[in-house]
């Protein structure tokens, strides 16, 4: 049989430039885990419905189950594992810890990314907002109660940074 | 209480791989050339193979082998096993059918193994596998539970009607005699629905050979990997247990689904010797929704006598259980002991009789799932107790707290002993937080808006810390059910705790080390939590039915006394007292009466140089371990009351309100138990409102994915009121009961009692979906109308 045909794809990944020849059907989210051994984006289903595999595809969410690599072609990719700047954590990941978001673990890679995108694009939603906002995530282990409460903290320590930001 | 030790709400430990993406589940394990295998499934619920022809698979680009059952066969590996022997009123032993891991001539679910296809990348093994030629024989289906015992068609040929057993409880005479004197008498009808756990990291398993040491390592998705190797190894015979290594790593949740033995593990770790390559297999979701073990799936018709003044006097129980096509691992004791022995309830009920028939379809095999047993109980007793408060025009609060058990410990008619609680406390307390008085209100003006609101209790009890090895043996268990621990102090005093238990979220890492910390002074930092791996770890059972503080926890607590005492000698030699005059508090040796003290490190220390002690008297190091096996279950026990409202014109449901007050004893991490909780209320929400596995009467399963199985999302959940009663639990060192799963056990009975109540209606089936609302919400507006 004919080698499945390969094609050159190029993007940045937490900052850092990576190419690879890759099938064409190859999915982001199998070029993170397997081509670039970002383990931290998870994959929870086959539907495009869990959420457990969000990443920041030029600063916007996106499950990267319902991507081609080859569609981030020049695109700024950032994964869980590119958030923290060095040792010091995204305030999102600090508020999931301080406010138990967080259980197995397994969603919450993609939760985090979900919320970073929530709180650019909305500021500080309320209750409701978040719980709507989360729609396209599934978590089986916390009920979400301490997610929310994660997020809200979460968004307000990052409009508290925007602020602080903008202030110097 | 330290700002560490136990009852303080520590952060976890755990959290910070976490949240960085540094998590090790087992598909992110990989191994240096591994190779992918692919199940190939039966599309058919029921079907005889007349032939399987594989040839054209194995020459398929990438392809290393295909294997068969004729493969394990030959080989000697047996089938996957039911470890819990149940017998029937008659005396006989229950049904076990054979449950090859790969099929033998017929196939009995949609989802069933018929062969593996093991190629290099795994859409190889997916292209090879639909080279595989199969001739079916399609044969009818059994499907529905209630109807097993009379279909036609037989899945297994040891299994006459179906069925797996016909097992009772209790006492009939004096049941039927309580009956006949009976004021009133309460019948209900429920179906306990169907359930995919759904854990959210997929099952998976990297099976490696080492043909160096003749020895397999297999990493798995599992919630008690020594008792997956022991399986594997004495009854599947895949090697000795000291050739075959079993790794749990980080495990993405499990609520009963990751215990059980499958075939895909067998297989893969088989298979890695047959093809000299390290073999993964990762399901995909909709293999989960076909081929983990279900929960639930009960049919039940009961009966509650009461006498005038609302005493109960008596409860009669006919359930029929699905265990699907074959019996899981645990799946017998689900719908028996963890079940029936909890009918009692909060309540003081005199005489109980329970008859349960298991019964075999066609459908994916059936076991425990978080409650496992207890949620079905707490639902007919729960439901059942409601009703007949309605009936009798009682107040539901008022009915309950009349027949509470006040006495302990208390006998109940079906086996259980009580040995702590204070159900009025939960009760008063959960009715004060959710506002209960001022419900009639809401109630009034929720009307305004043309909504319909309902309140409903649950107030539950379930057996935890399951349980002492001697109990559970009579009761037909296979193994006993103790925990291991060993505390290893290392030389410059930082402490290693290796436990038979594992964690899939309970953040053991933390609340573990909170007690070590505790009790020994050391810094939470200094402190390892190991588990999950067979080779690092002594025997365990594992982490389920909320075990892992009430006997986990029991047996380090066992080990550090031993620790203590033994550093209490080294200390007595370093301080030059007698042993009977050393005290040990806050990590810290001090002679009694003076200030001569040395630190639980220097001690530590000591222990492992040996200069200072007679070692024909005292052994050097420090490094105790124990087996705790405990004397009795637990018994959390709580109210959860649930608020409703309905909209009846779209038959969509919101949850209001919903409060939890629960008594799980000592806490030990309030955060951790908090969250514990959340998470069963929302599966218990689930069950109630969205979620249902329904096969067609063909077999096929029309919820395989997430677009129709309803997994509760954010939006279809409040934030809950939580609060907490404690009464100690006598019968460990720590007074722990367990949380890990009251939420799912409590749930679904308090939300339905609101569903019927604001409705109107008792006839509300589980999940009240909008469009099963809005069907009965019709027909009550008419037959109001028509009045
Ligand atoms: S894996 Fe991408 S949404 Fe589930
Ligand atoms: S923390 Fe386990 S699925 Fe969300």
């Amino acid at each position: 049989m004919a080698q499945t045909p390969k094609i050159a794809v190029a993007m940045t990944v937490n900052g850092q430039d990576v190419s690879a020849r890759l099938e064409a059907r190859t999915l982001l989210v199998q070029y993170l885990r397997e081509g670039l051994r970002l383990t931290g984006t998870h994959v929870g289903c086959d539907t495009s419905q869990c959420g457990a595999c969000v990443v920041h595809v030029d600063g916007k969410a996106v499950k990267s189950c319902t991507i081609l690599a080859s569609q981030c072609e020049g695109a700024q990719v950032v994964t869980i594992e590119g958030l923290a700047h060095g040792d010091k954590l995204h305030p999102m990941q600090e508020a999931f810890r301080e406010h138990h978001g967080l259980q197995c673990g397994f969603c919450t890679p993609g939760m985090i990314m979900t919320a970073v995108d929530m709180a650019q694009r909305l500021g500080t939603p309320d209750e409701h907002t978040i719980r709507e906002e989360l729609e396209g995530n599934i978590c089986r282990c916390t009920g979400y109660h301490n997610i929310v409460k994660a997020i809200d903290a979460g968004c307000h320590e990052m409009a508290k940074g925007q602020h602080r930001q903008a202030a110097e | 209480m330290t700002k560490t030790g136990i009852g303080a709400s520590v952060k976890r430990k755990e959290d910070q791989r976490f949240i960085t993406g540094s998590g090790q589940y087992t598909d992110d394990v990989s191994r240096p050339g591994h190779v992918h295998a692919y199940f190939l499934r039966s599309p058919h619920a029921h079907a005889v193979i007349r032939r399987l022809d594989i040839a054209a698979a194995k020459a398929a680009p990438g392809v290393l082998g295909v294997f068969t059952g004729d493969d394990l066969a030959a080989d000697k590996i047996g089938g996957l096993i039911c470890g819990w022997m149940i017998h029937s009123k008659d005396g006989s032993a229950m049904k076990a059918g054979a449950h090859p891991a790969l099929a033998q001539g017929k196939v009995r679910y949609v989802g069933d193994h018929v062969a593996v296809v093991i190629a290099e990348t795994l859409a190889e093994a997916r292209d090879g596998a639909e080279k595989i030629i199969v001739d079916y024989e399609v044969l009818p289906a059994v499907i529905d539970t209630a109807g097993a015992q009379a279909a036609k068609t037989q899945l297994h040929d040891v299994a006459p009607r179906n069925t797996v057993f016909e097992w009772a409880i209790g006492d009939k005479a004096a049941t039927e005699a309580a009956f006949g004197a009976a004021h009133h008498v309460t019948k209900i009808d429920l179906v306990n629905n169907r359930l995919v756990p759904n854990a959210m990291e997929p099952r998976a398993a990297i099976g490696e050979y080492d043909p160096g040491q003749g020895a397999y390592t297999l990493w798995t998705t599992s919630q008690n990997p020594h008792v997956a190797r022991l399986v594997l190894s004495a009854f599947i015979g895949i090697a000795p247990e000291n050739k075959l290594r079993v790794i749990a790593p980080d495990v993405g949740g499990g609520f009963g689904s990751k215990i059980f033995i499958y075939a895909e593990e067998t297989v893969a770790v088989w298979a890695s010797k047959k093809v000299g390559r390290p073999v993964k297999w990762v399901s995909d979701r909709t293999e989960a929704f076909l081929s983990d073990a279900h929960g639930r799936d009960h049919v039940t018709h009961a009966e509650l006598a009461m006498d005038a003044k609302g005493k109960i006097l008596a409860l009669r129980v006919k359930t029929i259980a699905n265990l699907g096509a074959y019996l899981s691992t645990f799946s017998s004791s689900v719908p028996t002991y963890l079940y029936a022995t909890l009918l009692s309830g909060q309540y003081d009920i005199p005489a109980i009789y329970a008859e349960v028939d298991a019964v075999y379809t066609n459908t994916a095999p059936v076991d425990a799932y978080r409650g496992a047993g207890r949620p079905e109980a707490t639902f007919v007793v729960e439901r059942i107790i409601e009703t007949a408060a309605r009936q009798m025009g009682l107040d539901p609060a008022d009915l309950r707290k009349r027949n509470f058990v006040r006495k302990f410990p208390h006998q109940t008619p079906v086996i259980m002993m009580y040995d702590a609680g204070d159900y009025r406390a939960s009760l008063d307390k959960a009715m004060e937080i959710a506002d209960v008085k001022g419900f009639g209100k809401r109630k009034r003006e929720a009307a305004r808006r043309g909504r319909l609101r309902g309140l409903g209790y649950s107030t539950y009890i379930e057996a935890c810390g399951i349980a002492p090895s001697q109990a559970v043996g009579s009761l037909g268990a296979g193994v006993g059910l103790w925990e291991s621990a060993e505390v290893r102090v290392n030389p410059t005093g930082s402490v290693e705790v290796l436990t038979g238990s594992h964690a899939h979220g309970q953040g053991h890492e933390t609340t573990f080390a909170q007690l070590v910390s505790e009790r020994l002074g050391v810094p939470m930092e200094s402190i390892n939590i190991v588990h999950g791996d067979t080779d690092k770890v002594q025997f365990g059972m594992g982490t389920y039915g909320s075990r892992s503080g009430a006997v986990g926890m029991s047996a380090i607590v066992k080990a550090l006394d031993k620790v203590e005492a033994k550093a209490k000698k080294v200390a007595a030699h370093l301080l030059e007292a007698a042993e009977a005059d050393i005290d040990f508090k806050d990590g810290k040796f001090t002679v009694k009466g003076t200030d001569k003290s040395v630190a639980f490190a220097d001690v530590a220390l000591n222990a492992y140089v040996a200069h200072k002690f007679p070692t024909s008297e005292i052994e050097p190091g420090l490094k105790e371990g124990a087996f705790y096996d405990p004397t009795n279950f637990t018994f959390p026990a709580g109210c959860h009351i649930c608020e409703v409202e309905i909209d009846p014109e779209t038959g969509v449901t919101e949850i209001a309100n919903y409060t939890a007050v629960d008594d799980f004893g000592v806490l030990i991490n309030p955060m951790i138990v908090e969250g514990q909780v959340h998470g069963g209320i929302a599966q218990g929400i689930g069950q109630a409102l969205t979620e249902g596995a329904v096969y067609d009467a063909s077999g096929q399963l029309l919820t395989a994915s997430y677009m129709d199985y309803c997994m509760p999302r954010a939006d279809n959940l409040p934030s809950f009121k939580l609060g907490f009663t404690e009464t100690r639990c006598p019968s460990n060192p720590l007074g722990i009961k367990g949380c890990g799963e009251a939420g799912a056990i409590a749930a679904p009975a308090a939300v339905m009692n609101a569903m019927t109540d604001a409705l109107g209606t008792e006839a509300v089936a589980m999940p009240a979906t909008p469009q099963a609302v809005w069907k009965v919400a019709q027909s009550q507006q008419k037959l109001a109308a028509a009045e």
